[in-house]
């Protein structure tokens, strides 16, 4: 378990996603429209897709090679799920444990 | 009252559909249910694998249960947990991850796995199979197979049953060359007798798999990789890949330590209890009945039927009395019907052939005191129906023996929906009878949908959908209701396109989180109606629209199309295909200077860098110095061109002239679906005019013919003649009030030549030629407002519009 102050929220646009390489584990980090942010792998377990590059909303992320959806708060996907890690935003900064 | 405590260890398709039996008696009241699954997915329907094997289904297509039913039915999943130990002292199961469940009533649903005989050099020291052979029983073994069978040149399958030639037949699509070993001397030795089997073998044999019987298997051979087989007679053959399907074995170890008597399977009463235990119920293949264990769905659905009636005591005498065995299948593409004994048994038994092995048809039946009971039906499965129920129920069988086989004089006869016996089964994969349609629309459902949702039938392979659509109309009759959520323009918003469009135009809403909060069911959003959105509201507010880049497809986000890599490809604008030597040397020079792995001509005459990262984008774009290409997002996409008068002999008209207009008008036009042009020279259609969603070919004279909804992909259509127009300004016009009208009015996604086919090409050309509706300046100047709006999204390499639009990933330290 590591945390990691991956700085502003404002690096990621609303309701997009951005990949962080943190000290060498690809991280996709969400910031929701409704102000919200998760933290998954950055890869899709189907065929690697890069789920960053996905739409999202509040409460899940659709891959943007063949649209399968996992849920942010439980990773569950319909055939395959990912790695969901904690992430919060504090005055500091967004910090995530991987 | 404390809710029963109901374990299910397996949740293959006998485990969840017991459950679902136990739920649809209103168990969720009784019972707190937790399941154990070895596998690490929802519940799917096993029959369906070698639909993926063979390419025909997505794996995503087959699920039965997706994860999200068991939250749904409060129904603890234990996904990927292998239950170890049955400890029925203590009333508990442990699991492989410590998992420990209590439990007040117990169902061991365990099935069956992939029998794998002893052979030499199949499995290695710690007795898992070696690499490059496989069991065909799972979704993994599907995945594993189709990944080897991409590289295999030679692929054999050892055992020449069902199962075994379900995976020749996906193999062979994957372009092996595919044998089948089998140990006996005819194929499917279960279903079929010698000439049926006889018949199969040469269907197949004609369709390239190559078959050896009689071949026992001795020994793997090769050392790190498979490089074939050797048999007991000497003789061996080559392949580098060998899929296992030698038949399946319940799976009973549990029960046996647990100390439940087990013979072939765990033992059961005629409630489907364990004879050891009153507490400890079995279903599935997994159970033995009366000496019988069954491996088909249908004495599953029986069997779990029995289960549900007795835990729930809505019925306490509730008892199986066993199955007849019937099954109709499809091999290879010849269709099968199969039931009971396979040959007469007994002297009194009297039994009816025909055989035409040039049309692979096949047909016998053994009669026993004016009683089937036995069948084959190969080719033409015809009477299946009438013959698998006269069999089920013991039924007396008419003295005209040959009408049994062949509808005789009379044109081929149709049991109607009033004649159809309420108790016949409609749905063969999940067991749906004629009887529970109807009462299901008794219920309350309205539509086919509702009642495939309700029950399930169609839901499996679908072959069964038309006739479902068919007994809902018949039972539900006037009260008939068209499902109201296959109008809607996205599913979260309960409006049709034109009222949607009014309600976004009444509020003023311009972006499309405007729209969800203003509109939606819950005022939430929906990640997948985003682009169907933004595409909408681009059309109604041009430059006035909110333009929230996290509504669009990455596609539309940088401006490329991602491909399989997550790298995109660059395709410049090349308006008729026509380039400068300078751009050519450019295009060149990004190429080297990046590395581009691939280049490529497209079929839209243009130039496409393949694997450009995204990071690179901006870079590409400046050093091309080229307006996009558009090629990556539902929006016009190029204009196709033949060389038109300039030069050719034939030409009558400049239609490389008129593509480079059209191009430079419409460029990045967003649309409901892509739209593809072209424009020929003369009718000889070298540029495929007549194929494109919109097609404008010379005609001489200065004159033009346009023709629109043509297609020439997945889906191949002769674009219908629009109208013939005297000037290249009046095509631009007229094919531009065309675009315009469709993409007021079509569905997302809704290509011109689906569109086109729903509205009638009549009705367009009143509207678009005519001007019937008045709308024609409204359209025009609509299209116009749009094309001012549309700016080169490429200049983003400067200004982007997005913090990162273009980051590949941003560094942190640990």
């Amino acid at each position: 378990m590591a945390g990691a102050n991956i700085g502003p929220l404002s690096q990621i646009p609303p309701g997009e996603g951005r990949n962080f390489d943190i000290g060498g584990v690809m991280v996709a980090v969400f910031h929701t429209r409704a102000g919200q942010v998760f933290a998954t792998q950055a890869a899709c377990p189907h065929k690697g897709g890069p789920l960053a590059d996905g739409l999202i909303d509040g409460a899940s992320v659709v891959c943007p090679l063949h649209d399968r959806v996992f849920a942010f708060a439980t990773g569950a996907g319909p055939d395959c799920s990912i790695t969901v890690y904690n992430a919060v935003v504090t005055e500091a900064g967004v910090l995530v444990t991987i | 009252m404390a809710k029963t405590k109901l374990v299910v260890i397996g949740n293959g398709m006998a485990g969840a559909r017991a459950v679902e039996e136990v739920l649809a008696r209103g168990g969720a009241e009784q019972f707190e249910i937790t399941m154990f699954g070895d596998e690490p997915y929802g519940n799917y329907n096993r029959i369906l694998l070698s639909n993926i094997l063979s390419g025909v289904q997505d794996a995503d297509e087959i699920y039965i249960n997706p994860l999200e039913w068991y939250a749904q039915n409060a129904i603890t999943l234990h996904a990927g947990a292998r239950v170890e130990e049955i400890d029925r002292a203590a009333k508990a199961v442990r699991a492989a991850d410590g998992t420990i469940a209590h439990y007040d009533k117990l169902l061991i649903s365990t099935g069956s796995r992939s029998f794998i005989p002893p052979i030499k050099g199949s499995a290695d020291e710690g007795g898992k199979l070696r690499p490059g052979i496989f069991g065909f029983r799972t979704i993994d073994d599907c995945t594993a197979i189709m990944q080897m069978a991409k590289r295999s040149k030679k692929a054999a399958v050892i055992g020449g049953g069902l199962l075994g030639l379900e995976a020749a037949r996906g193999l062979l699509n994957h372009g092996c060359e595919v044998h089948v070993v089998h140990l006996g001397s005819q194929l499917m030795e279960a279903q079929l007798d010698a000439p049926g089997a006889k018949i199969l073998k040469t269907a197949m044999e004609k369709m390239g798999v190559h078959i050896h019987l009689e071949k026992s298997t001795s020994e793997i051979l090769g050392e790190s990789a498979v490089t074939g087989i050797a048999f007991k007679d000497g003789s061996s053959i080559e392949c580098d890949m060998i899929v296992i399907a030698a038949g399946i074995r319940p799976n009973t170890d549990l029960g046996m330590r647990a100390g439940l008597t087990v013979e072939r399977a765990i033992v059961v009463d005629n409630h489907m209890r364990a004879v050891d235990d009153n507490d400890v119920y079995v279903v599935g293949e997994c159970a033995q009945h009366r000496g019988f264990v069954y491996g088909l769905v249908a004495p599953l659905w029986d069997q779990a039927k029995v289960f549900a009636d007795h835990i729930t005591e809505v019925n306490p005498k509730a008892e199986y009395h066993g199955s007849k065995l019937a099954t109709k299948l499809k091999v290879m593409g010849i269709e099968l019907a199969s039931m009971g004994i396979t040959e007469p048994k007994e002297e009194r038994d009297e039994f009816i052939q025909f055989t035409e092995p040039s049309k692979g048809t096949y047909k016998k039946l053994i009669v026993r005191d004016g009683r089937l009971v036995g069948g084959i039906l190969m080719g033409d499965i015809s009477k299946a129906a009438y013959l698998m129920q006269a069999f089920d129920r013991d039924s007396k069988l008419p003295e005209e023996r040959l009408s049994l086989l062949f509808d005789l004089g009379t044109p081929a006869e149709k049991v109607t929906l009033d004649e159809m016996p309420a108790d016949s089964q409609v749905c063969n994969c999940n067991g749906v009878s004629k009887q529970a349609i109807g009462a299901c629309v008794a219920g309350g459902a309205k539509t086919a949908k509702a009642v495939m949702v309700a029950t399930r039938a169609g839901m499996g392979c679908g072959s069964c959908k038309g006739l479902v659509n068919e007994l809902v109309t018949w039972f539900a009759g006037e009260a008939l209701e068209e499902d109201p959520s296959i109008h809607y323009y996205v599913p979260t918003i309960p409006m049709a396109k034109p009222e949607l469009t009014k309600a976004i135009l009444e509020q003023g809403l311009r972006s499309v989180s405007d729209v969800f909060a203003a509109l939606s069911f819950d005022g939430k959003e929906d990640a997948a109606s985003k682009p169907a959105l933004a595409s909408l509201l681009i059309t109604i507010w041009k430059e006035e629209y909110d333009d929230q880049r996290d509504a669009r497809f990455i596609n539309d986000r940088v401006h490329g199309n991602i491909q399989k890599d997550g790298t995109f490809s660059v395709i410049p604008e090349m308006a008729g295909g026509v380039c400068t030597p300078a751009q050519l040397q450019r295009i060149a020079d990004v190429a080297v200077k990046y590395d581009v792995p691939l280049v490529k001509v497209t079929g839209g005459q243009r130039i496409d860098l393949v694997g450009i990262p995204k990071d690179k984008l901006p870079d590409v774009w400046r050093e091309l110095d080229m307006p996009a290409g558009w090629a990556w997002g539902k929006s016009y996409r190029t204009c196709k061109s033949c060389i038109g008068d300039d030069y050719c002999r034939f030409g009558l008209g400049d239609s490389m002239g008129l593509a480079q207009k059209i191009e430079t008008r419409f460029r990045g036009i967003d649309s409901p679906g892509k739209l593809k042009l072209a424009t020929a020279g003369c009718p000889r259609n070298c540029s495929e005019a007549l194929i494109k969603d919109v097609g404008a070919v010379a005609i001489g004279d200065g004159k033009w013919e346009i023709y629109v909804g043509g297609a020439g992909g997945s889906h191949v259509r002769k674009g219908d003649l629009l109208c013939t127009v005297g000037s290249e300004d009046e095509v631009l016009q007229i094919s531009g009030r065309f675009m315009q009208w469709y993409r007021e009015n079509a569905k997302y996604k809704e290509r011109t030549y689906t569109f086109i086919e729903r509205v009638g090409i009549e009705r367009v050309r009143a509207v678009v030629v005519a001007d019937a509706d008045g709308a024609a300046a409204s359209l025009d100047e609509a299209m116009a407002r749009s094309v001012a709006a549309t700016k080169d999204p490429w200049k983003e390499r400067d200004a982007p519009k997005t913090e990162n639009q273009f980051t590949a990933a941003i560094p942190v330290e640990a």
